[in-house]
């Protein structure tokens, strides 16, 4: 029987290797006349096992890792396509604690299978979901969305049922949903690995989506930088059409749903859903004024399903069971499940999803390891660059949207970086309004100036020049920023800034 | 604007200005094909998609990947975000910055190296990160990026 070896093609495999060693087992299986199915999974997203080789055998899978391209020969030699010993033998992979003690619902695909390959997908409950949408009528489907308790994973946490009520009540000739894969904040990788490693589900996802609220056109808005996930994206979508899930029929129902990935340009702004609307239509990256909210006169003036990756691929799994299974998932008003990234001077990066409610010290302790680097954690900046940094004090804290709020920070996307005590908290705060001064649209004063004060302001105290005055104006200007913005960029600058002011006052020379 | 540049462009206004938003993907296949966007195409594109030229200069302008003019033989990016910070980034950009004896956004003197910050490469569990051409890495440390470097001048 030929053997099964998978070697990742993710970003972060390849960029540690993964191409290379891949090469070089097909390289060795040949030399030794051994017989070989090589398959390019996506990633688990145990990223400090990178390039982490799996092996099939008896219907089990048996990791090694991180694998160079000069292990490979010793691989062979160890017998590992059979599972053989080796010093880089993690067992198997299902029981690796990291990956067992997730709860894997976005994720439970990736790193599993070929990302194109519709059998795999389907083998392992792919299109489940979509089938039992196709029976339900628009409000049954936004029902049992509603059911879920589904929040968007975007950042802001909206109720998606009432986002796709909105849709479905408005009367319009052409509705659309949008995907925003713009995943532009530091720290996050959870859409881009969901779409290099499974991009199936989105895919079934926003289908389900389009057919909920009578929308016959999709399109995906993927950041320029993931030019891998655009690839693979654009594959699965072909091959999706081609088997009749997508397209004018879709699974034979003679229904239509029409799906187009398109290239963003390096804009962080266009990750604001308005902006990115703005930029689908070939216009200049503008946040747009609210109202009208894109549900009701959204892309091209129709109303809008507007949703990140990670809550259209939930969908597809909220269908594929019920509503009330991912309700079970979570605590509070934060239910089902929160895909963490766990990134920046951490031991053991990547990604964890987990049930809402486990604590951030859980996640950077146990998952993580502690950092990397081996001093003392300081600072944990939690949702992206315009999330508040948290002090090590404040680990205890529970991974929910209201136990964020509460605290004056936010979850965001789960983006989670951690920081070691070398950090200067002055200079991370400097670099929170030198990006926003990048990044900002320019359509408002507060953020398109304050931003470039901000940075002004925050040099003079850094420099030691009338340092109380100038607190107290980088105060009245984080106010002025947050109060004042059209958008989220220059309405939550602050937070990071004024995060790092008042836990690290001593970085400010106090 | 030299004839082969011109009817490239207008192969891609064939082919793609009658997407719907047709603006982003042009400028996307005529940068791909040529390089940069020339800014004697503004008018063509303009035309085809029926935008004022103003419009057109905007978009190109406001998006921090089209480029007007020819990068160097290779673009090096180099991820200035926050989880890079975290584990040694602005040390890196120190050392890249020195190295090559440009700062962002030039070119070097023999037009080999374009260097651009880029904010974030989706790759924060292990940087610091910068990607050379189509290339990404990882856990990138000053030696490391020497050793990059030297393979891109035995390249040539």
């Amino acid at each position: 029987m030929t053997q099964r070896v998978y070697v990742p093609s993710d970003a972060t495999a390849c960029a540690l290797g993964a191409d290379a060693v891949a090469a070089a087992i097909a390289d060795q299986a040949r030399t030794r006349g051994q017989d070989l199915q090589l398959i390019r999974n996506g990633s688990r997203g145990l990223f400090w096992l990178e390039p982490l080789v799996e092996v099939e055998v008896e219907g089990k899978r048996f990791g090694y890792g991180p694998v160079a391209p000069e292990d490979v020969p010793g691989l062979f030699a160890s017998d590992f396509l059979t599972g053989g010993e080796h010093p880089l033998a993690l067992g198997p992979t299902e029981e690796i604690p990291y990956l067992r003690a997730q709860t894997r619902v976005n994720f439970a695909r990736a790193g599993l299978i070929d990302p194109l390959s519709l059998t795999d997908y389907q083998r392992h409950g792919g299109f489940a979901g979509l089938r039992r949408a196709l029976a339900l009528s628009g409000q049954a489907a936004v029902d049992e969305v509603k059911t879920s308790g589904l929040r968007g994973r975007g950042g802001a946490a909206f109720p998606t049922g009432i986002k796709w009520q909105t849709v479905l009540d408005t009367q319009a000739t052409q509705k659309y949903v949008v995907c925003n894969a713009d995943e532009g904040d530091s720290g996050t990788f959870a859409d881009r690995l969901l779409m290099e490693a499974d991009p199936l589900q989105l895919i079934e996802g926003m289908t389900i989506a389009g057919l909920a609220v009578g929308a016959t056109q999709g399109y995906v808005y993927v950041r320029s930088e993931y030019p891998r996930a655009f690839a693979v994206l654009r594959a699965a979508i072909a091959l999706a059409r081609e088997a009749g899930f997508l397209g004018p029929d879709v699974c034979g129902s003679g229904r239509t749903f029409e799906l187009e990935a398109r290239l963003g340009a390096g804009a962080y702004i266009c990750g604001e859903e308005t902006s990115l609307l703005d930029s689908l239509e070939g216009r200049r990256g503008l946040v747009r004024a609210k109202p009208p909210l894109p549900a009701i006169e959204g892309l091209f003036g129709k109303p809008t399903v507007i949703n990140n990756v990670l809550t259209l691929a939930s969908v597809a799994e909220i269908f594929a069971r019920d509503g009330a299974w991912y309700a079970s998932l979570g605590c509070g008003r934060s239910l089902g499940t929160l895909p963490v990234q766990l990134a920046g001077n951490v031991k053991r990066g990547g990604l964890i999803e987990l049930p809402f409610g486990h604590s951030l010290r859980e996640l950077i302790e146990e998952f993580g390891g502690g950092t990397a680097s081996g001093r003392p954690l300081r600072a944990v900046q939690v949702g992206g660059p315009l999330g508040a940094y948290l002090s090590a004090d404040e680990l205890d804290t529970p991974l929910d949207y209201e136990a964020f709020a509460a605290r004056g920070a936010m979850l965001g996307h789960g983006g989670v970086v951690v920081f070691d005590d070398s950090v200067d908290m002055a200079e991370q705060a400097r670099f929170a309004m030198e990006f926003c001064v990048a990044e900002s649209c320019g359509k408002c004063t507060p953020c398109r100036i304050g931003s470039v004060r901000g940075v002004e302001v925050i040099d003079r105290i850094r420099a030691d020049t009338d340092r109380d005055d100038n607190l107290l104006l980088l105060k009245e200007l984080c106010d002025t920023m947050e109060y004042g913005s059209l958008c989220a960029m220059g309405g939550l600058t602050p937070m990071p800034v004024r995060s790092a002011v008042e836990k690290f006052p001593q970085d400010f020379g106090a | 604007m030299g004839a082969e540049t011109d009817s490239r462009i207008t192969a891609v206004l064939d082919r793609l200005g009658d997407l719907p938003g047709a603006l982003l993907p042009v400028l996307h296949e005529i940068q791909h094909e040529i390089g940069h966007i020339p800014p004697t195409a503004v008018p063509a594109i303009a035309r085809a998609l029926n935008l004022s030229r103003a419009e057109v200069h905007g978009v190109i302008s406001f998006y921090s990947h089209f480029r007007t003019e020819p990068a160097g033989a290779h673009l090096i990016q180099l991820c200035r975000a926050e989880a890079c910070q975290a584990v040694g980034s602005r040390e890196l950009e120190a050392h890249v910055k020195a190295r090559l004896g440009i700062d962002y956004d030039a070119t070097s003197e023999d037009g080999r190296i374009t260097l651009e910050p880029v904010y974030c490469l989706g790759n924060c569990a292990c940087g610091p990160s910068l990607q050379i051409d189509e290339h990404l890495h990882a856990r990138v440390t000053p030696q490391r990026f020497d050793a990059l470097l030297a393979g891109l001048e035995e390249s040539r």
